[in-house]
């Protein structure tokens, strides 16, 4: 047995090393063109982009990975079927929600000649490769990576979502300036860099304004099943609000134990629990009066987000587009409003094409109307400056607050 | 007679030895040709560090459960007490050491030792009990490790290293620098892991535990493993034994992870968690158990499988983690088909004997 593993190992070397040589030879040959962006062909004064997209496909978190992948399918396939003299190659790999599966997904763009970095969807494997695309001089823009720690530090890297600090910081100011609760309870995943930067930043944010946190509890992954502790902790100390910076499907069981035992609060989410409403098996009936901030609207009744989500649900088998989409949707348009407004894209190699873009992203007169936000522009630390949206749940449906 | 069949026995083990050297120094060699005539792909390069990292690992892993005999199922958590401890380690000395290498060993040997403590603690109690209960322990242990980390937060500054369990709490001096950020992971490490120390640290794990079991000492745990009554009756310390080989492992786990966290610039506790520890495992468990340079060869493998180009590539990208899958799945079905392993046990056997005693060894 060990001498035919031994014999299938050494026969599975051979062809890696086979493989291994294409790619050398590959590379090899298109690095005599230097890697500019016009290998597209500019005889007739088109410019090819491409837009190498990092995300989890697989794992997880493969539900934001897919949303966003598909979202920024959507308006490529949208912009190319113009026609203008600008065009994008699309090329999405899948890191599984893992930094280590994301280098490697990144090598892998690199070696394809990518221009432009559009990712990662998760913060902590986004934290990783802007730190490579710095080092490499890619311009790279997250559609929901939402850490500080993303862009810290790395004029390259651009967020087209809220910040976690900023997000909490909203929420307490909206929570206190609408009276929505007086106590406030807050329950979030303390494993989890997304929940524990909203939280950390709200909790320190209501002490500042005023607003009485009276419980925080955690729980140490979304695998997690059982939430009556904590709740049982919020009801205890007389919550009447429990703020939820949690992704939607610990924050569906949530619902649905609060409501077993009787305890109905407000409830307030943030941007992770847009989605609730088309999760298989949720009883939509528990999210009435939850209110979460998302900056999309899949109902909303404008020609753009019609034409979205009639598009994407087409790509999607008819699932219906959460805001992971909507933001990959909005980067490729931002990436495309900046693009043109630079002159001599043909002869850009990728860092040309990084300080072209981070000028252009940070220029004063750049703002961009997308799904997520009209008037959006970025500051020069890479965050995005958009209105935040608090939308309630009534009869099954948001409703604009 | 005896003494000249031990004679020839010893030899043909160092002979094994000797090849398993060879293999990863030519591996090294043809690798660092390439290297330089610039003929590797950029994702090839980046997956150097961490296969050399999974290589360790395999192998140390296989020094408890093939060789040993005892089911550890928490590999990824000496992993991780390496990984997180160099980091700090290197962050902390980064003004005191310039020397990148010289920084990068003294990493190395501090996760090295915290692989150690961590192997003592958890091997001294449980590995004088029988049965299952080394895999359940394990198990608790990588997943403690990891929700430990999660809720820790280290920074230095000028008054030296600080901790805390919340963001809050962790007060740190203006030139002071957070290292650890609870869920966040450690972040803004300055990458200082090169291809050169994997491919040394392999190198002295291989000479570590091919030195231990040719040793009277591996001897000992060698019974240990076929049966332990007799061992037993022979006079052989079975818990110090047992300790031995277990903390050797964890040792060379620590080391393995502190390298592989100074490859990332960013690295988080739930990358070490039982799905890695599994991972190991399966390298272990299809290079052959007890098999060092099985180990090396599927670790080797399988962890550049997923990422080779042709898995990437726009046809297959988007069935690549069902392919491996599958791929593991007919490697555990073929070599376990009889038809198969006459063949090639035939095919071996011709190599063997025109070879002489020099192939084949210990595999």
């Amino acid at each position: 047995m060990k001498k035919f593993i031994a014999m299938l190992m050494a026969a599975a070397m051979m062809m890696a090393m086979v493989a291994c040589g294409n790619t050398a030879s590959n590379n090899g040959n298109s690095s005599n063109n230097g890697g500019s962006a016009d290998e597209g062909g500019s005889t007739d004064g088109t410019v090819v982009i491409r837009i190498g997209g990092i995300g989890p496909l697989t794992g997880d978190n493969a539900v934001y990975g897919v949303a966003t992948q598909l979202g920024a399918q959507v308006a490529v396939d949208e912009i190319n079927a113009l026609g203008g003299p600008i065009q994008f190659e699309y090329n999405f790999q899948d890191d599984t929600g893992v930094a280590e599966t994301a280098v490697s997904a990144y090598n892998t763009l690199k070696d394809w000649e990518a221009d432009i970095i559009y990712g990662c969807t998760t913060t902590g494997p986004s934290v990783t490769i802007s730190a490579e695309t710095y080092a490499d001089r890619y311009f790279q823009l997250t559609p929901s990576a939402s850490s500080t720690d993303v862009t810290a530090g790395k004029d390259n890297v651009f967020q087209m979502c809220f910040t976690d600090p900023n997000q909490g910081v909203t929420a307490a100011d909206y929570i206190s300036a609408n009276s929505l609760g007086s106590k406030i309870g807050v329950i979030y995943n303390n494993g989890d860099a997304y929940s524990t930067g909203i939280a950390e930043a709200f909790i320190a944010h209501a002490e500042e304004i005023g607003l009485e946190v009276v419980a925080t509890e955690t729980y140490p992954s979304d695998k997690n099943t059982d939430y009556n502790v904590q709740l049982n902790a919020c009801k205890d100390a007389g919550a009447d609000l429990v703020f939820l910076p949690i992704y939607y499907s610990p924050a569906s069981l949530i619902l649905a134990q609060a409501s077993a035992m009787g305890y109905a609060p407000t409830f307030f989410g943030a941007d992770g629990m847009d989605g609730i409403l088309t999760m298989d098996g949720f009883d939509a009936s528990l999210a009435e009066g939850l209110m979460l901030m998302t900056p999309f609207n899949a109902d909303a009744t404008d020609d753009a987000t019609v034409n979205f989500v009639e598009s994407y649900k087409e790509l999607s088998d008819g699932v219906i587009p959460n805001q992971f989409a909507a933001d990959g949707y909005d980067c490729i348009y931002a990436i495309y409003a900046a693009l043109q407004n630079i002159e001599g894209l043909a002869d850009m190699d990728h860092e040309a094409l990084c300080e072209a873009l981070i000028a252009a992203f940070t220029a004063e007169d750049f703002s961009v109307d997308g799904l997520t936000g009209s008037g959006m522009s970025w500051s020069t630390s890479g965050e995005i400056s958009k209105d935040p949206v608090v939308v309630v749940i009534q009869d099954g449906a948001y409703v604009t607050m | 007679m005896t003494a000249m069949k031990q004679a020839r026995r010893l030899r043909k083990a160092t002979v094994n030895s000797f090849i398993n050297y060879a293999i990863v120094i030519a591996a090294f060699i043809i690798l660092q040709i390439l290297l330089g005539q610039d003929m590797i792909s950029n994702s090839i390069q980046s997956m150097l560090v961490p296969v050399c990292c999974y290589i360790v690992m395999a192998v140390s892993l296989n020094l408890t459960v093939g060789i040993l005999g005892e089911l550890s199922l928490g590999h990824a958590g000496f992993m991780s007490l390496g990984a997180f401890s160099g980091i700090i380690v290197s962050t902390a000395l980064k003004d005191v050491v310039a020397a990148e290498p010289l920084r990068l060993l003294i990493a190395m040997l501090v996760g090295a030792v915290m692989g150690g403590i961590g192997g003592v603690i958890v091997g001294l109690p449980v590995l004088r009990l029988r049965g299952d209960y080394l895999a359940i322990v394990t198990l608790a242990f990588g997943e403690i490790i990891k929700n430990v980390i999660m809720v820790l937060y280290v920074g230095i500054d000028s008054d030296g290293l600080h901790m805390a369990t919340k963001e809050a709490n962790l007060v740190l001096a203006e030139d002071g620098v957070a290292i650890i950020k609870g869920p966040m992971g450690a972040v803004g490490v300055t990458k200082i892991a090169s291809f050169t120390a994997g491919f040394i640290l392999i190198l002295v794990t291989l000479f570590v535990v091919q030195n231990l079991v040719d040793s009277r000492a591996g001897r000992a745990i060698l019974s240990l493993r076929d049966n332990r009554i007799a061992a037993e009756s022979c006079g052989i310390n079975v818990t110090k034994y047992k300790l031995m080989a277990f903390v050797v492992s964890a040792v060379l786990a620590g080391a393995a992870g502190a390298l592989y966290g100074l490859n990332y610039s960013s690295t988080v506790a739930s990358k070490f968690d039982f799905n890695t520890s599994i991972l190991v495992l399966v390298y272990v468990v299809l290079g052959g158990l007890g098999s060092i340079r099985g180990s090396i060869i599927a670790a080797a493998i399988l962890t550049l499988l997923p990422e080779m180009s042709f898995m990437r590539s726009s046809s297959l990208k988007d069935y690549r983690m069902l392919l491996y899958a599958v791929i593991l799945i007919l490697v555990m079905l073929a070599s376990n088909n009889p038809t198969l392993r006459r063949a090639f046990g035939a095919v071996g056997k011709k190599f063997k004997s025109s070879k002489k005693q020099e192939g084949g060894a210990a595999q």
